[in-house]
């Protein structure tokens, strides 16, 4: 059985996936000279033509997965440049209306970072605290609405818990509030149905990669009615009815829109053999002493599992899993030697944020990936707890919290 | 990863064959066993080191060593190194161990060196120990 595995083990899908084989045949009919190569914003002869359709049926492809109209979807490099797009457009075309902006401590960097350069140039943002179990509740955001509130941006699915957000009841305030609400959707597609004819959603970022697309090609949804309105980031051709100028890259677009339209097919059953897999995982993980799941497991997409294995140190941990590809709450291994963020706003301990793991499964992911992920799993931690002083003294009984630590 | 092929083989070895690599503990109540503790959970190192020592002479040698480490993989293989250098050695000797021994045997990264900082911090404090009982 195991002669069938190819290590390592892929079984981080939510930092990116493998572009779906029909996703790159598309691609590949879009690049050369007996493709499909022109520039869609040529006007003068058929292989411009024949570009900007392929564009709009990829159009057609993200709208139709997402329940919105294709005129409401905005080109742009990826859910980062979305993000950027939503909430500096946003911010800025409305900034006469009031310069204030609520957004979470758990939200992605794409959306964090452009808050932050939004306060610097005079904005007042407020960063709401999940709960405990990684959400964001709309009462919390209520609380938070004052006169000059201009955005709200939440994300919809936790890319680090895999927790997702009740997008209805925070749409719903901020309609009654007349407040724009953007949501950071690249952790969704493909594995949760998005309805944007019934969300009260203002705008949407999307992302290729994380559903079986390319990297480097995203969109963001920009509602028509109620009409929201922004100012573009990125001037020069007016491309995009003037919100995002450039040449639209034709080979990534087919490749997203291939992308969401298998998506959109295929989610169902996706669905169900990977709920499957995560079911089999997690009933096995949880009989190993002393873990924690990280956000609500009940309130969660199936394709994302965080866990803290306490007692062992989430580097050591990654470094024993070396044939397994996972992410660590632990940037240890960046520059930061930082706990995540994400893990600290839940109110976790610093030790059980750096020993969580991120699990997350896809389309590729087989059966035999997690049996032997577990085998590995459970003989890693049986290790490091061995060697783990920590552990020794939880086997005494000794309550961590009253030892007089020599912090260095 | 940044870490050298040392780091790498030190930390796998450690883990796969723990008892061949010193991991355990001795009774910390015996007289010729000295303990260290050193770092916190909080901080992401925590390194307990006990020595198990016998008098010769005027001085007194390092007979057994055990250790745990709960860590990154190179505050690990720090503690493991560390271990080994230690066997055989007098407490004067085990004294003039630097971090900077630990560093060049293992080539840690720059980011690192704190895991060898720890791993000596925790030899002079089992010596402490030890020499208190005494």
């Amino acid at each position: 059985m195991t002669s069938e595995i190819n290590l390592p083990i892929y079984m981080d899908y939510a930092s990116t996936t493998p572009v779906d084989p029909r996703v790159a045949k598309k691609i590949s009919d879009h690049l050369t000279l007996d493709g499909n190569f022109g520039n869609p914003a040529s006007r003068s002869h058929k292989f411009g033509w024949k570009a900007e359709e392929a564009v709009e049926e990829a159009r057609s492809h993200v709208a139709n997965l997402v329940n919105c109209d294709p005129r409401e979807i905005v080109w742009t490099s990826g859910a980062t440049e979305a993000d950027n797009l939503a909430i500096k457009g946003v911010a800025n075309f409305y900034q006469k209306n009031g310069k204030h902006i609520i957004t979470s401590k758990i939200e992605h960097k794409a959306v964090l970072d452009p808050c932050r350069q939004l306060e610097r140039d005079g904005f007042e943002v407020t960063y709401l605290e999940p709960n405990e179990g990684g959400l964001i509740t709309p009462e919390a955001v209520l609380n938070a609405i004052r006169e000059d509130t201009v955005l709200i941006s939440i994300m919809h699915i936790n890319n680090e818990l895999g927790t997702i957000n009740d997008l209805s009841g925070i749409g719903k305030i901020a309609r009654e509030k007349g407040i724009f609400f953007h949501v950071d959707a690249a952790q969704s597609t493909g594995k949760i149905v998005i309805d944007l004819s019934s969300l009260p959603v203002d705008l949407m970022s999307f992302s290729a990669h994380k559903t079986y697309g390319p990297k480097g090609i995203g969109a963001l949804f920009v509602r028509r009615k109620p009409r929201v309105r922004i100012e573009a980031q990125i001037h020069g051709g007016g491309h995009e009815r003037g919100m995002r100028s450039g040449t639209l890259p034709t080979h990534q677009i087919v490749g997203m829109g291939e992308a969401f339209r298998i998506a959109k097919e295929e989610m169902d059953d996706d669905k169900i053999r990977i709920q499957y897999l995560h079911d089999k995982f997690y009933d096995s993980i949880s009989k190993i002493e002393e873990i924690y799941v990280n956000g609500d497991i009940d309130n969660k997409v199936c394709n994302i599992l965080n866990i803290s294995f306490a007692y062992v140190e989430g580097e050591s941990l990654i470094m024993a899993l070396k044939d397994i590809a996972v992410s660590s709450g632990s940037a240890c291994t960046s520059a930061s030697l930082e706990p995540s963020y994400v893990l600290r706003a839940l109110g976790r301990k610093d030790e059980l944020a750096s020993s969580s793991i991120r699990f997350s499964f896809g389309r590729f992911t087989t059966e035999e990936d997690v049996d032997y992920t577990l085998t590995l799993i459970n003989h890693a931690v049986d290790r490091l707890r061995e060697l783990s002083p920590l552990w020794e003294m939880y086997l005494d009984g000794i309550d961590l919290d009253t030892v007089d630590w020599q912090t260095h | 990863m940044a870490y050298s092929k040392k780091v790498v083989d030190k930390f796998e070895n450690t883990i796969n064959e723990p008892t061949k690599y010193n991991v355990g503990r001795f009774d910390p109540k015996e007289m010729n066993v000295g303990t260290g503790m050193v770092g916190a959970p909080a901080c992401g190192d925590v390194m307990k080191l006990q020595i198990k020592c016998e008098s010769k002479g005027n001085t007194h040698v390092i007979k057994d060593v055990k250790f745990k480490t709960y860590g990154c993989g190179s505050a690990i293989a720090s503690s493991s190194e560390l271990v080994e250098m230690l066997i055989g050695k007098t407490l004067e000797e085990a004294k003039e161990i630097k971090n900077i021994d630990i560093v060049e045997a293992l080539e840690l990264p720059p980011i690192k060196i704190h895991c060898s900082v720890l791993a000596e911090d925790s030899i002079k404090q089992a010596i402490e120990d030890y020499e208190q009982k005494q």
